[in-house]
């Protein structure tokens, strides 16, 4: 399988007032064709700042230090605002976290579908309101020609939903990133519209990368799942073999405190301790190492880096012991 | 157990229209406030809390969660209904009267985002002060002392009693919230969606606070909230509302075990899990239906529900009891677990 987004050793910084707060720091991770992959972490590992560095959407005071995100062949970090314009929108789409607040609030939704079907998927501004109706009919909207007249405000939080997935859509891109595309829906509109996402990205043969903080619905909606901690990926690895046989402790904890596993509050595990202050200047190689219970000397080297090509990727010196094999990874053999 | 609060055919309607000058004309032309389209907010719902229970109050949004809490906390008025704190009723006091009554102190409230029910210009101190002054009429050196225990009992570290919210974690804003609400000693605590903001790892340690506060005080808890799997480990009883009614109550494990409701059903297999089977799901379809003015011979749920027969459409289903449990669907039979536990 060919790559639609591979992300290598990105990192971003942000200028603050009170100091240069290291957001991402050699965040690696890639994404096939057709393939869903999550990032999963709590509030302020990273996840939304990758998604924003690879769209070229990052807030003026974050800076790109180093890495390369290639899209096909072109590295969006290093492409021009002109040609990155080209991909945006077309062929790179993204469903933002809160959809009221992302649309126009004085526009009817319509009208906003439209404008990107004239914008990217060439389509005649005559011809566009009507394609604009279609899109709302396939992501479930009824009565859709009703609808495309209505202001955001007067839609429902599913349905705002269902346009920004429309407008993601409308181009027909090859990959696309969803922020969180559920937070603050009910369950039953989640399930709704994650198999709309799911659906629809299967018939567009789309690569998605899912954002969330939801370990369990990561697990019901995608392939592989990255783990992010701090900045950092912590551990990347295929879904099922993720949750039968976490490696890195961060990740085994995650699922620890995660109610649905568990069969009474006891048993659910806290994370002890809080993320490091990411503007310190001596943050540890490991970000986890201050919270972390199986903490060693190696601790304070570089981190492992990856086994190129391993499909279980744990970026820890003393990870949990391996389940399935007791030495398939070298580079923590060889550390231990 | 004996009931602490006992509330009993609550209606809360909202006239549908606003205050501009065009809905005042329609409601004069319409011959009088009785002839308004009302929301169904809450719409005949009893339930009873007992002393040192806790009970979930699950439902998605709009479907009039917040309305019954705030009915029940007395921060509104009940257009209809009783409700009763041990023998005494409180649906009568008008809430802005209840504001100021001996009983406040007995009914707390969590709100939600406790970012945002904290005032910001407060210190966590005089956040958790402020309920002790009015209702205690504490001050001085045993205002300090009770505050100092209560955040104490909260896990809250005296050092960040001088701070301001936006000085304050996600997690430590929840504390302050709850420290606030238990601080003049409740024989009920409402919680709005404690937890919905938190990440998972903060979350666990906010419901294990929420569990020891309980068995120390013995408190009841009327916990609402949409995640259905904390609902199931924090919850003896839970209630599931839609569209204003209750449809369907009982013991928290069996109801999630073996939803009666297709509305419940739809729910619990909505959540999503760790260890999914990937087996087939209940989806919904569609919007739910309008609230305004609902017709009272349809069942709330159909046009939604998989079931909809011909006699959902002309009889709304009562709530009709199963042993412990409680269920308004004319097909609950069907879904009832082999008669071992339930007789």
């Amino acid at each position: 399988m060919t790559a639609a987004l591979a992300v290598e050793g990105l990192s971003v910084q942000f200028r603050t007032r009170s100091g240069v707060v290291h957001a991402l720091d050699n965040v690696s991770f890639s994404v096939a064709r057709g393939e869903t992959v999550a990032l999963v972490g709590e509030s302020g590992s990273g996840k939304s700042v990758t998604a924003y560095a690879v769209m070229g959407i990052l807030d003026p005071a974050g800076r790109v230090t180093a890495g390369r995100a290639m899209f096909g062949d072109i590295d969006l970090l290093a492409a021009t605002p002109k040609a990155l314009a080209e991909v945006r929108g077309r062929r790179i789409a993204m469903i933002f976290q809160n959809p009221r607040t992302a649309l126009n609030p004085i526009r009817p939704v319509g009208r906003q579908i439209a404008d990107v079907l004239i914008r990217h998927g060439g389509v005649s501004r005559r011809a566009a309101p009507e394609h604009a109706v279609e899109m709302l009919r396939a992501v479930g909207i009824t009565d859709p020609a009703r609808r495309a007249k209505a202001y955001p405000f007067e839609m429902s939080g599913g349905m705002c939903q269902r346009v920004m997935i429309a407008i993601a859509l409308a181009a027909k891109p090859s990959l696309l990133i969803a922020d969180e595309p559920t937070t603050g829906l009910d369950v039953t509109t989640q399930a709704v519209i994650m198999d709309l996402v799911g659906d629809l990205a299967k018939e567009l043969g789309m690569a998605t990368i899912f954002i969330t903080h939801d370990l369990a619905l990561a697990g019901q909606r995608s392939a592989r799942i990255v783990v992010m901690h701090a900045g950092h990926v912590v551990e990347n690895a295929p879904t099922k073999e993720l949750f039968a046989n976490p490696r890195h402790p961060y990740t085994a904890e995650l699922i620890a405190a995660t109610p649905d596993s568990a069969q009474s509050l006891d048993a659910l595990a806290a994370i002890p301790g809080s993320l490091p202050d990411l503007r310190r200047a001596d943050l540890p190689p490991c970000r986890y190492s201050e919270r972390c219970p199986r903490k060693i000397a190696a601790c304070a080297q570089p981190l492992p880096a990856a086994a190129p090509g391993a499909d279980h990727i744990v970026a820890c010196w003393n990870p949990l012991p391996d389940r399935a094999l007791p030495v398939a990874y070298p580079q923590t053999v060889s550390a231990a | 157990m004996t009931a602490l609060l006992d509330a009993a055919d609550v209606f809360k309607l909202y006239p549908a229209a606003g205050k501009r000058l065009w809905t005042r004309l329609r409601r004069r032309l319409a011959g009088g406030p009785e002839n308004v389209p009302k929301v169904h907010a809450v719409d005949d719902v009893s339930f009873t809390i007992g002393k040192g229970e806790t009970i979930g109050l699950v439902g998605e949004s709009g479907c009039g969660k917040s309305t019954l809490v705030r009915a029940l906390t007395r921060l509104i008025d009940v257009s209809e209904g009783s409700i009763k704190l041990n023998t005494r009723e409180l649906a009568l006091k008008p809430a802005r009267v209840f504001a100021r009554d001996r009983d406040r102190a007995r009914i707390q409230m969590v709100f939600q985002d406790a970012g945002e029910s904290i005032n910001p210009r407060f210190t966590a101190f005089a956040a958790i002060a402020d309920p002790l002054r009015r209702l205690r009429r504490l001050r001085g050196q045993a205002l300090r002392q009770r505050v100092e225990t209560v955040a104490g009992q909260c896990g809250l570290p005296l050092q960040l009693l001088a701070r301001f919210p936006h000085q304050l974690s996600g997690g430590q804003r929840a504390r302050v919230g709850i420290a606030r609400a238990v601080a003049v000693g409740p024989d009920l605590l409402v919680l709005d969606e404690p937890t919905a903001a938190l990440d998972v790892s903060v979350q666990v340690v906010i419901l294990q606070l929420l569990q020891r506060l309980k068995a120390q005080t013995g408190m009841s808890y009327l916990f609402v909230s949409h995640d259905l799997s904390v609902v199931r480990l924090l919850c003896d009883r839970v209630l599931v509302m839609y569209l204003g009614k209750i449809v369907e109550s009982g013991p928290a494990r069996e109801v999630f075990e073996h939803p009666l409701h297709p509305y419940t059903q739809a729910l619990v297999a909505a959540v999503p899990r760790l260890h999914d089977d990937g087996g087939e799901r209940l989806r919904l379809t569609g919007e739910p239906r309008s609230p305004i003015d609902p017709d009272p011979q349809v069942c709330r749920f159909y046009g939604r529900c998989p079931r909809g027969t011909d006699a959902c459409r002309t009889t709304m289903p009562a709530l009709r009891r199963f042993g412990d449990r409680e269920v308004a669907c004319h097909f609950a039979e069907e879904f009832l677990p082999q008669p071992r536990s339930l007789s």
